[in-house]
């Protein structure tokens, strides 16, 4: 196929790497995992809880730190969140990719399909990318932007309700989250289901890392490590820019 | 002229030591400072009496039993002498006619000076058909009441939110008062009953000082609404050791543990049971060892089941709660991502075949 057509000489000529990601896109990513991680190790716990301790509740604090893990990385997580944010306007375009759907651009969405049939098993060859993939780009931005998003909002509205009215994150968040869903226990129920859906993008995404490092025509897992995208072929890369 | 609170009260034979006993009591309830008890006092010896109509709709009157039992010593002889409550047609003399006359008679004699108190909401569909007050639909009633009041309390879940008679599939479409009248401020009081003495020191603290209590987004008083029972429970050290009732026999169960796993709805509903608790502060739910079933809040019938930490969420008929639902999909996902890396491999085989050969 493709690589096996390919002389060894001309690998050797291959496009050389790009810096894609920044050090701070870089640290995000793994400090956003990790925490993504104890939120919903802890957050699962809190919902259904360990089995009950036995003696006396004074030499006991078990739900108490489980609570705290996860309000602490949810803290970690949020001003992450915001990091991030504020590094898409600071860092090169590869930092503001994630937040910007290319939604009125033809090629683009025709490079959605293209990686769909890729997935499919429909086509012979996926395209190539020194940013994110076109769908791989609408997986994340959906899952994992607004998903993130949302837990945000929501955990900062049930993190409000033990701050007590007149904190800021009662007035910010909780004050109006909780009439928007209804009441209290809703706003539990969705925080709970979308904990769900990023367990579910994490699978997805950790496969799709590994699949396309061995698969597909540009590096993944060191590219998220060390910054630099490299290529296995010499072709022209896809990406509109 | 009305009479003032203070001449209804000894008129009474309530000695002026047990009125200003009264208003010191009612200053801490509201959270007052003793600086107020003689402002207290003062409002009731030279304000007239406000009048109150108590409305009932589609309820089943636990809010008025409620409020004749508040435990507070003269709640019962006071408040419902010192406010003028004109007409109440579960607890009044009058019947029948004459007893609508009197609705009547209130709302053009003080009108925009009423309080309209609504127990119970109005059923919507079938033309209000299902709840019919002196031959008319009690959704008429209301708004006739609510046009020329000064301000509503909505005793209660059934005016606050809809309660049990709004609950899915809702067949009479039962709506809360404040989806009805738009136009008038709107006090909620929820709870199925509210406290006894949640609701008398409402109405205490709007004759007192003449305006309404200060409310949370919701329309709650925030003394009262501004806590989750969770907050204030006696049993929070063993939410805090992770110490839980794990079935309702256990030992756990009667060492009062926290009932948390057994569905305690303490965590997510605001209200005062925790600290006023019930009955001269004898009890309260938690206390008696079953969970908050959560009945200050919006739609707490459908928020079931009263008996498991996550709320059960209907799909395809059948009910399964968050954790299944989202383990669920995460092992559809699984399972198609592990099919996804054979086809993978096969394919990868198959080409390295093509390659090879």
């Amino acid at each position: 196929m493709t690589t096996g057509q390919q002389t060894e000489q001309e690998l050797y000529r291959s496009e050389p790497a790009v810096y894609v990601y920044e050090a701070p896109v870089r640290l995000w990513h793994w400090i956003n995992a990790l925490c993504v991680i104890v939120l919903c190790v802890t957050g699962y716990f809190i919902g259904s809880p360990l089995p009950t301790m036995p003696g006396e509740a004074s030499d006991h604090f078990l739900m108490g730190y489980i609570r705290f893990a996860h309000f602490s990385a949810g803290y970690v997580l949020a001003i992450g969140f915001l990091y991030r944010i504020f590094w898409a306007f600071m860092g090169n375009h590869h930092a503001r990719q994630l937040f910007i759907l290319p939604i009125t651009n033809r090629h683009w969405w025709k490079g959605v399909l293209h990686e769909a049939k890729w997935y499919a098993f429909l086509t012979k060859e996926p395209h190539k990318y020194i940013g994110h993939n076109p769908l791989a780009l609408l997986f994340m931005h959906v899952m994992l932007v607004w998903g993130t998003v949302f837990m945000i909002f929501t955990g900062f509205a049930l993190y409000g309700e033990g701050t007590g009215m007149g904190s800021w994150q009662y007035e910010w968040f909780s004050s109006w989250i909780i009439p928007l869903f209804g009441q209290s226990q809703d706003v539990h129920t969705w925080h709970h289901l979308v904990m769900w859906v990023i367990i579910c993008f994490i699978i997805i995404h950790v496969y799709v890392a590994i699949r396309e490092d061995i698969m597909s025509r540009q590096s993944m897992i060191s590219t998220m490590v060390s910054g630099w995208r490299t290529f296995k072929d010499n072709r022209a890369v896809d990406d509109e820019s | 002229m009305t009479e003032t609170f203070y001449e209804v009260m000894r008129r009474q034979g309530i000695t002026r030591r047990s009125f200003i006993k009264y208003c010191s009591l009612t200053a801490t309830a509201l959270g007052l400072g003793p600086t107020f008890i003689p402002k207290i006092a003062h409002a009731m010896e030279t304000k007239p009496r406000i009048p109150i109509l108590w409305l009932h709709g589609l309820e089943c009157t636990c809010c008025s039993e409620s409020f004749i039992r508040s435990a507070h010593p003269l709640a019962k002889d006071v408040i419902l002498s010192m406010v003028s409550l004109d007409y109440d047609d579960t607890i009044m003399a009058a019947a029948g006619h004459q007893a609508e006359a009197i609705v009547e008679e209130t709302i053009e004699k003080y009108s925009g000076n009423y309080i309209l108190a609504v127990e119970g909401n109005p059923p919507l569909n079938q033309d209000g058909m299902s709840c019919i007050i002196g031959g008319k639909p009690f959704l008429d009633q209301l708004t006739h009441a609510a046009e020329h009041c000064k301000a509503i309390i909505s005793w209660g879940s059934c005016a606050s939110y809809g309660c049990v008679q709004a609950a899915a599939p809702n067949p009479t479409q039962a709506t809360p008062v404040h989806k009805v009248i738009h136009n008038k401020p709107i006090i909620k009081v929820p709870g199925c009953p509210p406290i006894a003495e949640v609701m008398t020191a409402v109405v205490t603290y709007i004759l007192t000082f003449e305006r309404m209590p200060e409310l949370d987004r919701q329309g709650r008083p925030k003394m009262f609404y501004s806590q989750r029972i969770h907050d204030k429970c006696y049993r929070r050290p063993h939410f805090d050791a992770g110490q839980f009732v794990e079935s309702w026999d256990d030992d756990a169960a009667r060492k009062g543990y926290c009932l948390y796993k057994m569905g305690c709805k303490g965590p997510t509903t605001y209200n005062a049971c925790s600290t006023i608790r019930w009955n001269e502060g004898t009890s309260f739910p938690i206390q008696a060892g079953h969970g908050c079933i959560g009945c200050s809040e919006d739609g707490f019938w459908d928020k079931g089941s009263w008996y498991a930490r996550l709320t059960d969420i209907p799909q395809f008929g059948v009910e399964a709660n968050a954790d299944k639902v989202g383990a669920t999909a995460a092992a559809v996902v699984g399972t198609a991502t592990v099919a996804h890396i054979a086809a993978s491999a096969v394919k990868r085989a198959m080409q390295k075949g093509d390659q090879e050969s």
